[in-house]
């Protein structure tokens, strides 16, 4: 399988192409830039490293979020629209889980996270054993101090890993102490290829229905529900 | 030479319309596809940007497909992608433009980046020639300018407003009016029942300038509301609606003629959204009938936001290879 993924939902870009299921080009960019302006060049660079053209493709992958609501749309728009217009299965994956499949060959808890403003963190988490990795905790968006409450529950390491920033480190030692291991350096970058990689094994969506996953409602729309359900 | 015929697919998502539609040689529209979102937005009181940027990425393939199977072409038989790359909302626009991006490189076709001005004044080119010089009047909720061209492709703005849009003033003042959104339709309708009893000023600026104002209208109007009520005294909402639209039309057909005759145009092009009402048409029409300058206002499915004008301004770009490269970007604020 030849396999295109795209991952833009936070400040990193990550593109890559597997070719016969093989890891063929990657492109990771962390630096605070227009994802709009880089992706389709990015794309592009990668296909012709690959030696490939986008008719050699059998399979999109991208990540529906959470993450930024217009990071999100500009990798969603493109491999969803690049899906319909090839007539490819598009499959969309967590952009937590892809972050967590960083760690798919460590034993134990892997706690995935991106900054959501406010203390809030939009997060999930996820258990690794002998390679395989499972779902513990569906993706939510929470308060940090609340969520790291609940992992206090928890008897064995947690392994918490995040591409946005460093400000959550003293909380997490705070409440979770040696429990805590706070994944470094480029290990906490997204990799496009391990979207692929979860792809490979994953059920297509639709391509119109494909949207991204937000995991928080629009405000407008939030405080007119507040209104309209109290009357 | 370029294929004379060319057939563009273009797309359109600047603000609540998630539009695609086919084209070809500029001139005759293949297919037309609208997604509006207005319904959404009515209960917000106006558009809410980001509800409209979640709207469009789940409508875009669907309208792209429909744009293509009314036409009866696939994208093999397709020349260019144009898009609107701003003015607009630009989480919205940025769909429109990495769908456009995205579609082309999949096919190996060009893209062409549009302006959406440059969109509603060639709106009128799918259903009458240019003539040029002309003259176009932009009225919608965002825009309100004059535009001169020479020729195609080339524009010249020479008077715009320095306030809000027309469309904005009858948004605001309908508002006011405690009437739904949009508000322009909704004066317009009540406006043919009264009469201009309330004598609201009209903003002609300085002599000799094109520029508009409407600020200072929908402030008179909005204090002049809350005076009534604060003495309790009736308001005749048809009176109002009447008094307000007259005090925009007079100006925007007064400066519109002003314009025309000083550049000595051949043809008055009217566009946007506001050209969508009624009494705006009747009086363009009665002011121009005795000149000889030729009137052109599109059809009202032709006013509005839509794909099929990005589609024919896009034409003009296709024959210069005015073609953007895969880093083009959403731009809200581009200038002509």
């Amino acid at each position: 399988m030849n396999v295109l993924a795209i991952d833009t939902s936070n400040q990193p870009m990550s593109v890559a192409i597997l070719k016969d299921n093989q890891l063929a080009a990657e492109l990771t960019v962390n630096v605070k830039r227009n994802h709009s302006i880089q992706l389709m060049p990015a794309v592009d660079y990668i296909f012709n490293q690959a030696n490939l053209t986008p008719k050699d493709l059998n399979l999109i992958a991208v990540s529906e979020g959470p993450g930024s609501y217009t990071g999100l749309r500009i990798g969603m728009t493109t491999a969803k629209t690049m899906a319909w217009a090839l007539n490819l299965p598009v499959v969309a994956i967590s952009s937590l889980e892809m972050l967590a499949a960083n760690l798919s060959y460590h034993n134990g808890y892997v706690c995935p996270f991106f900054d959501a403003r406010r203390g809030n963190v939009f997060t999930g988490l996820y258990q690794v054993q002998n390679g395989q990795m499972t779902k513990v905790k569906d993706d939510l968006n929470t308060s940090m101090e609340s969520w790291l409450e609940q992992l206090q529950n928890i008897d064995e390491t947690v392994h918490f890993i995040s591409s946005t920033n460093h400000q959550f480190d003293d909380l997490i030692k705070e409440k979770l102490g040696a429990q805590a291991n706070i994944i470094q350096h480029s290990m906490n970058l997204p990799r496009a290829s391990m979207l692929a990689h979860l792809a490979l094994e994953r059920e297509p969506t639709p391509v119109h229905a494909l949207k991204p996953q937000y995991h928080r409602m629009v405000e407008a729309e939030a405080k007119w529900l507040e209104q309209n359900q109290k009357r | 030479m370029k294929d004379k015929n060319e057939l563009i697919l273009a797309i359109e998502t600047s603000c609540d319309e998630t539009a695609a539609a086919v084209v070809q040689g500029g001139t005759k529209l293949l297919s037309n596809v609208v997604a509006t979102q207005m319904d959404i937005h009515q209960k917000f009181g106006g558009v809410v940007p980001e509800v409209a940027s979640r709207h469009h990425i789940e409508q875009i393939t669907v309208v792209m497909e429909q744009a293509l199977t009314e036409a009866d072409v696939t994208m093999e038989d397709i020349d260019a992608v144009a898009v609107t790359e701003g003015p607009g909302l630009v989480g919205a626009l940025l769909v429109g433009v990495n769908a456009a991006k995205a579609l082309a490189y999949a096919h190996g076709k060009p893209v062409i980046g549009v302006h959406h001005i440059a969109g509603h004044i060639y709106a009128n080119r799918l259903e009458q020639e240019f003539e040029f010089p002309l003259m176009s009047l932009v009225v919608s909720g965002g825009h309100t300018e004059l535009i001169y061209m020479e020729e195609h492709g080339e524009y010249e703005i020479i008077g715009e407003t320095r306030d809000d849009a027309a469309g904005e003033a009858y948004d605001k003042v309908a508002k006011a009016l405690s009437l739904p959104y949009p508000g322009g339709p909704q004066i317009d309708r009540l406006a043919q029942e009264g009469k201009d009893t309330y004598n609201f000023p009209r903003s002609y600026l300085e002599e000799g300038s094109y520029d508009f104002s409407f600020s200072g209208l929908k402030t008179a109007v909005i204090n002049k509301l809350h005076h009534l009520r604060q003495k309790g005294e009736e308001i005749d909402v048809e009176n109002v609606a009447t008094s307000f639209q007259e005090s925009v039309i007079d100006v925007l057909v007064d400066k519109t003629y002003e314009a025309a005759m000083d550049y000595g145009v051949k043809q008055l092009i009217v566009a946007g959204g506001v050209s969508a009402n009624k009494t705006l048409r009747a009086r363009m029409d009665q002011r121009f009938a005795d000149t000889d300058v030729e009137l052109a206002i599109p059809p009202l499915y032709l006013c509005t936001d839509n794909a099929a004008m990005i589609g024919a301004a896009a034409s003009v770009e296709y024959h210069r290879q005015n073609y953007a490269s895969l880093n083009l970007n959403a731009n809200p604020g581009l200038m002509m």
